[in-house]
C-alpha cells in the first residue's frame, strides 16, 4: 500500500515560522537518514549527536523565545524529562520553567533507538548537555558580532545576551540567522559544575502533578473526536489455530460495530468501552482454537534450558599460573521466567485516515516500532507516524508495541477513526514477552591466603531482546493470515551485553574464565526485562561471592574490597557499609538470634554504568519461611547528578521491585498454556511486605559522564537480600525466586 | 438512564446497568484518575471513595450506585489547589510512573477521613489491596503520612473545608 507522506520534521519546521526555516529547506537532512550518512569526519559527538549532530535536532529557539529540548527517548516514569530539563536549562542560562522538552515522536525528534538499558541520560542527557551549551555560545557569538563587542566580554542571563554597557538582546532575537543548523562540534563550552544552578537540584518531576490531579497523563486517557474502542480475542496458547468463532452473534451485541479477523488475529470494535469487553467475552466464549503441548516442564527448567542446543562463547579468559586454589567450592543458581507485569495494561490509539497511519503508543522505541509497523502493514515507514505518549511503567519491553500494532492493524479496518486498543489484564500477564529463565554454574578455589585464585562463571540463557525491528516481533504480525517470521534470536554484544550483561566480574581475579551459552530456542516468548541479563548474573557472582567469603572466614564486605581495585566501585561499598553500620550491627544481628539476617552486594552496571552497593537486613519468620527486607542502605555512584530525587526514587524503586522478583516471582504454565494470567497466580510485592526503611546515599561526580542508574539497583538488590536470608538462616538458596515454602524447606532439611 | 452523583454533581447517565463504574468514570464523565489495572478486583488501580468508603470501581455496577455519592481524585482538588492529600504527594514526590497513584490516593483519603492520625501499622494495612510496580510504597508511605498532618495542621486552623 503506497499512502501520503507525513511531513518530517524539516518540512514543518519550515512551514512553521520557527527560524530554522531558511536552513531546514535544504532538505538534505532528514531525521531519519542513516547515521553513517551523517556522521561527520573526525572525533566522534557525545551521546546521540553522534548520530544526530545537528544541533537544532536538539534544541530549537523561536523567534518569540520559546525555548524546546527534543529527545528520541521516551519517558517511562523515570523522571527524565524533567532531568532533560535541567541539563538544558542549565547550559543555555535560562530559567528551569522556560523550558517545553519534547519527547520520542517519529515526526518530531531525533531517531534516538529504544529507551532503555540505562541510556537515556548517556545518550540524550549527553547529548542535549553539549547541544544546549552549543547553542549558547553561539548565540554569544552572534550577539558579539551584532554588538560589535568581543564575546568574553558578554554574559548570558535569562535567555538573553547581556553587554557590559546593559545593551540586551533575547535568545529568540538572535536566532534569525542559520545559528542553530549546524553540527555539533566534538568539545562544548560546559558550565563550571560549581556554578550549576538547576542541575544537581532535586526539582520536582514535571509530571507529577497531572499524575495526582487526575490529569490526562497516560495514552490510556487519550480521547480522540469520534473514537472507537477495541478489544483483541487472543488464542489461548502460543501457536493456537482460530477454527472457528461466531462473529453474526456477536456483530448484533448493541454497540458493536466491527469484527476483524486476519488468520489467527481476532479483535472487535465497538462505540464503548464496555461493549467492547463483552463482545470480547462473547467472542472467546464461542471461539475453537487447535492448541499443542508445545511448552516444557515447568519443575525441570533448569535441565531443559542447559540441554538446549547452544551457541557458545567464551568472553573472558585470564589466566595466570603462578597463582592457583586449594579450597574450591562449586553452585549452580537458577532463575525463572518473570513478568514485567504492568499495573497498567498496554493500550494504544491508531487513527488510519487520508492513507497515513499514525499511533499513540507507549513503546520505548517510536522509530524501531514504526519499521515493524509499517512492514507489518506493508506501507512505506514515512506514511506511519508513531507518538509517544506516556502509559503504566514498563520496566522494558512489555506489550507496548504489540498494543500499538493491534491498533494499527484494527485501525486501518476502519479508516478515520480512532481506534484504542487496550488490552486486559489476562492478555497482558499471558502474552509478553517475559524475562527469560537463566542458569549459572559458578566454581572458584581460594588460596592460601584467602583469596580468590581461580573464578569459573558459565551462564545460559535465550536472548534478551526481542524488539521490534522487523514486523515477526509483533503478536499481531505473528497472528495474522500471512504470518510475519519470528526474527532469529541474537546474542546482544558485549561490552552491554544480554545474556551475559554483568557475567564478566569487576573483581581482580588472577584466573578467570567466563563462558556464554547462548540459546537460540525461546520455549516462552521472551524479551528485555529491567537489567537483562544483569539481575541473575549479580544475584549469582554476588551470592558466590558470600559463600567464598563464608569459606575464607572473611567478612563479606572486607572480602569484596580485597579483590576490587576501582576506586569508584570501593567507595560505594564502603559508603553503603559505613551508613548502614555494617561491621557493628552484623556482629550485633547474630547475637540477636536468627531471625534477622544482614546481607550486601554490589555492582557496577554493565561493568560501565552507575556504581550501585545495597547493604540490607531480613527477617525471616523460621516457622512459615516468610522473608521480609526491613531495612535497605544503598550507595550509588551515577556520574554527574542531575536530579538527586530522581536517582533516589529510581534506587528505592529498584530495591523494592527487585525484592518482589526475588522473593516471590515466577512465570507459571503447564505443556500447552501460561497459567499465571493475573495478580492472583502471579503475585507480587504488597504493602505489608515494604521495608521500614530504605536510604539511598549519592556520590555525586561533578563534571564527570551522566551514568543511567534505572537499572543498577536491580542486581545488587536481589544478591544483598538473598546474602542476608542465607546470614539469618544458615542456608543458601540458589534457586530463585527464594519463597516462602523453599526458604521453609531448606531451614526444615 | 441512571443518576449517578459524582463529586457533588449530578449526572445522567446512558448505559447498561452492569456496566463497570469505572468505564462509566472514564468514558461517559471523562474523568481520568481511576485507572484500568484489572478490571478483577485484585490491583486497586481503580479505587474510588463512595459514601465515604474506598470501592473498587472496576468491579462495581452501576447499579449499585443510585443515590450514592462518589468521590475521584478529580473532586479532591485541582493543581492550582490541590487538596493535602495531593499537596502531600506532590510534595513527597510520590510517583514513579504514577499510575497506581490515584487509587492509592483515594484508599489513603478514605482512611484519613475516619482516622486522621493512622499509626504507619495501621496505613500499610490499609493500603494492602493496591499494588505498585514500580516500587514507590516508601514514598506512598511517606505521603499519607505527610498529608495526615497537613490535615491536621488544617484542623487546627479550623479549616475542615479542604478536607
Ligand atoms: S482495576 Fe480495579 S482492582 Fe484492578
Ligand atoms: S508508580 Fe508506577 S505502578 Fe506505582
Amino acid at each position: 500500500m503506497n499512502g501520503p507522506v507525513i511531513l518530517d520534521r524539516r518540512s514543518v519546521l519550515a512551514g512553521g515560522g520557527a527560524l530554522i526555516v531558511s536552513f531546514s529547506l535544504r532538505g538534505a537532512v532528514a531525521q531519519e537518514a542513516k547515521p553513517q550518512e551523517l556522521k561527520p569526519q573526525g572525533p566522534k559527538l557525545p551521546g546521540s549527536l553522534a548520530t544526530s549532530p545537528y544541533l537544532d535536532s536538539w534544541i530549537r529557539i523561536d523567534a518569540d523565545g520559546r525555548i524546546t529540548a527534543f529527545t528520541g527517548k521516551a519517558e517511562l516514569g523515570q523522571g527524565f524529562r524533567t532531568a532533560f530539563q535541567q541539563i538544558a536549562a542549565e547550559q543555555l542560562d535560562v530559567p528551569f520553567d522556560a523550558i517545553k522538552v519534547i519527547t520520542a515522536d517519529t515526526k518530531l525528534t531525533a531517531n534516538e533507538g529504544y529507551t532503555s538499558g540505562s541510556h537515556s541520560m548517556q545518550d540524550s542527557g549527553t547529548a542535549i548537555l553539549h547541544a544546549a551549551a552549543q547553542v549558547r555560545a553561539l548565540l554569544m557569538a552572534e550577539a558579539a558580532r551584532r554588538f560589535e563587542l568581543p564575546a568574553e566580554n558578554l554574559r548570558s542571563e535569562n535567555a538573553a545576551v547581556i553587554a557590559p554597557d546593559g545593551r540586551r538582546l533575547g535568545y529568540g532575537e538572535l536566532v534569525a540567522a542559520d545559528v542553530l543548523h549546524v553540527q555539533a562540534q566534538p568539545t562544548s563550552p560546559l558550565k563550571d559544575p560549581q556554578s550549576f544552578k538547576v542541575m544537581g537540584q532535586p526539582v520536582p518531576r514535571v509530571d507529577i502533578p497531572a499524575k495526582v490531579t487526575g490529569g490526562a497523563a497516560y495514552v490510556q486517557d487519550m480521547r480522540l473526536p469520534g473514537m472507537v474502542h477495541a478489544r483483541v480475542v487472543r488464542p489461548p496458547s502460543y501457536g493456537a489455530e482460530l477454527m472457528e468463532f461466531d462473529a453474526a452473534a456477536v456483530e448484533k451485541m448493541p454497540g458493536v460495530i466491527r469484527i476483524v479477523r486476519d488468520g489467527n488475529f481476532l479483535a472487535v470494535v465497538a462505540e464503548k468501552e464496555f461493549s467492547a469487553v463483552k463482545a470480547m467475552h462473547a467472542l472467546a466464549a464461542a471461539a475453537k482454537w487447535r492448541e499443542s503441548a508445545k511448552l516444557p516442564n515447568q519443575n525441570d527448567l533448569p535441565n531443559v534450558l542447559t540441554r538446549l542446543p547452544s551457541q557458545d562463547f567464551a568472553i573472558l579468559s585470564r589466566s595466570d599460573p603462578s597463582v592457583t586454589g586449594t579450597r574450591r567450592l562449586e553452585a549452580t543458581y537458577t532463575r525463572p521466567y518473570q513478568s514485567h507485569g504492568s499495573i497498567g495494561p498496554s493500550c494504544a490509539v491508531a487513527q488510519f485516515a487520508d492513507g497515513a497511519m499514525t499511533v499513540w503508543t507507549h513503546t520505548q522505541g517510536v522509530y524501531p516500532d514504526r519499521q515493524a509497523i509499517a512492514e507489518m502493514l506493508g506501507m512505506p515507514q514515512p506514511s506511519v507516524r508513531l507518538i509517544h505518549v506516556e502509559g503504566s511503567g514498563c520496566y522494558g519491553h512489555n506489550g507496548a508495541d504489540d498494543a500499538a500494532a493491534d491498533a494499527a492493524l484494527i485501525a486501518r479496518a476502519l479508516p478515520g477513526r480512532p481506534v484504542r486498543v487496550q488490552w486486559m489484564r489476562e492478555q497482558e500477564h499471558g502474552w509478553e514477552p517475559y524475562g527469560p529463565a537463566m542458569v549459572t554454574k559458578l566454581s572458584a578455589a581460594l588460596d592460601e591466603a584467602g583469596r580468590i585464585a581461580d573464578w569459573n562463571f558459565a551462564v545460559w540463557s535465550n536472548t534478551h531482546s526481542m524488539r521490534p525491528g522487523g514486523a515477526g516481533s509483533l503478536l499481531a504480525a505473528q497472528h495474522i493470515a500471512k504470518p510475519f517470521a519470528v526474527p532469529a534470536p541474537k546474542p546482544l554484544p558485549l561490552p552491554e551485553g544480554g545474556g551475559d550483561r554483568n557475567a564478566i566480574p569487576i573483581y581482580n581475579f588472577p584466573n578467570a574464565h567466563v563462558m556464554h551459552h547462548f540459546i537460540p530456542a525461546m520455549p516462552l516468548r521472551i524479551s528485555a526485562m529491567r537489567a537483562l541479563g544483569a539481575y541473575h548474573n549479580v544475584f549469582s557472582l554476588e551470592s558466590f561471592m558470600d559463600e567464598l567469603a563464608g569459606l575464607a572466614g572473611a567478612d563479606p564486605v572486607e572480602f569484596r574490597l580485597k579483590h576490587l581495585d576501582d576506586q569508584r566501585g570501593r567507595d560505594v561499598v564502603e559508603k553503603a557499609a559505613q551508613e548502614f553500620g555494617w561491621s557493628r550491627d552484623r556482629k550485633a544481628a547474630q547475637n540477636r538470634g536468627q531471625n534477622l539476617g544482614y546481607g550486601f552486594a554490589f555492582a557496577r552496571y554493565k561493568n560501565l554504568a552507575a556504581y550501585c552497593a545495597i547493604a540490607s537486613e531480613v527477617e525471616v519468620d523460621r516457622e512459615t519461611g516468610r522473608a521480609r527486607l526491613v531495612r535497605a542502605v544503598a550507595a550509588v555512584d551515577a556520574g554527574q547528578v542531575v536530579n538527586p530525587d530522581g536517582i533516589t526514587n529510581q534506587i528505592e524503586g529498584a530495591i523494592v521491585q527487585s525484592t518482589s522478583w526475588t522473593l516471590y516471582e515466577s512465570v507459571a504454565f503447564d505443556d500447552t498454556r501460561i497459567t499465571s494470567i493475573d495478580w492472583q497466580t502471579y503475585p507480587i510485592l504488597r504493602f505489608n511486605s515494604v521495608p521500614d526503611s530504605i536510604k539511598v546515599h549519592i556520590i555525586n561526580r561533578p563534571g564527570q559522564p551522566f551514568l543511567g542508574s534505572g537499572e543498577t539497583g536491580q542486581g545488587p538488590a536481589a544478591a544483598s537480600v538473598a546474602n542476608a536470608i542465607a546470614h539469618a538462616t544458615g542456608k543458601r538458596l540458589r534457586n530463585l525466586p527464594l519463597s516462602r515454602k523453599r526458604i521453609k524447606d531448606a531451614i526444615d532439611a | 438512564m441512571i443518576t449517578l452523583k459524582v463529586n457533588g454533581q449530578d449526572h445522567q447517565v446512558d448505559a447498561d446497568p452492569d456496566t463497570p463504574l469505572l468505564y462509566v468514570l472514564r468514558n461517559d464523565l471523562e474523568l481520568n484518575a481511576a485507572k484500568f489495572g484489572c478490571g478483577l478486583g485484585q490491583c486497586g488501580s481503580c479505587t474510588v471513595i463512595v459514601d465515604g468508603q474506598a470501592v473498587l470501581s472496576c468491579v462495581t455496577p452501576l447499579l449499585l450506585l443510585e443515590g450514592k455519592q462518589v468521590t475521584t481524585l478529580e473532586g479532591l482538588g485541582t493543581v492550582a489547589a490541590p487538596a493535602p492529600i495531593q499537596r502531600a504527594f506532590m510534595e513527597e514526590q510520590a510517583a514513579q510512573c504514577g499510575y497506581c497513584i490515584a487509587g492509592m490516593m483515594m484508599r489513603a483519603q478514605a482512611l484519613l477521613m475516619r482516622n486522621s492520625k493512622p499509626t504507619d501499622a495501621q496505613i500499610r494495612a490499609e493500603l494492602e489491596p493496591n499494588l505498585c510496580r514500580c516500587g514507590t510504597h516508601m514514598r506512598i508511605l511517606r505521603a499519607v503520612h505527610r498529608a495526615a498532618r497537613l490535615m491536621d495542621t488544617a484542623d487546627a486552623a479550623g479549616d475542615r473545608s479542604i478536607r
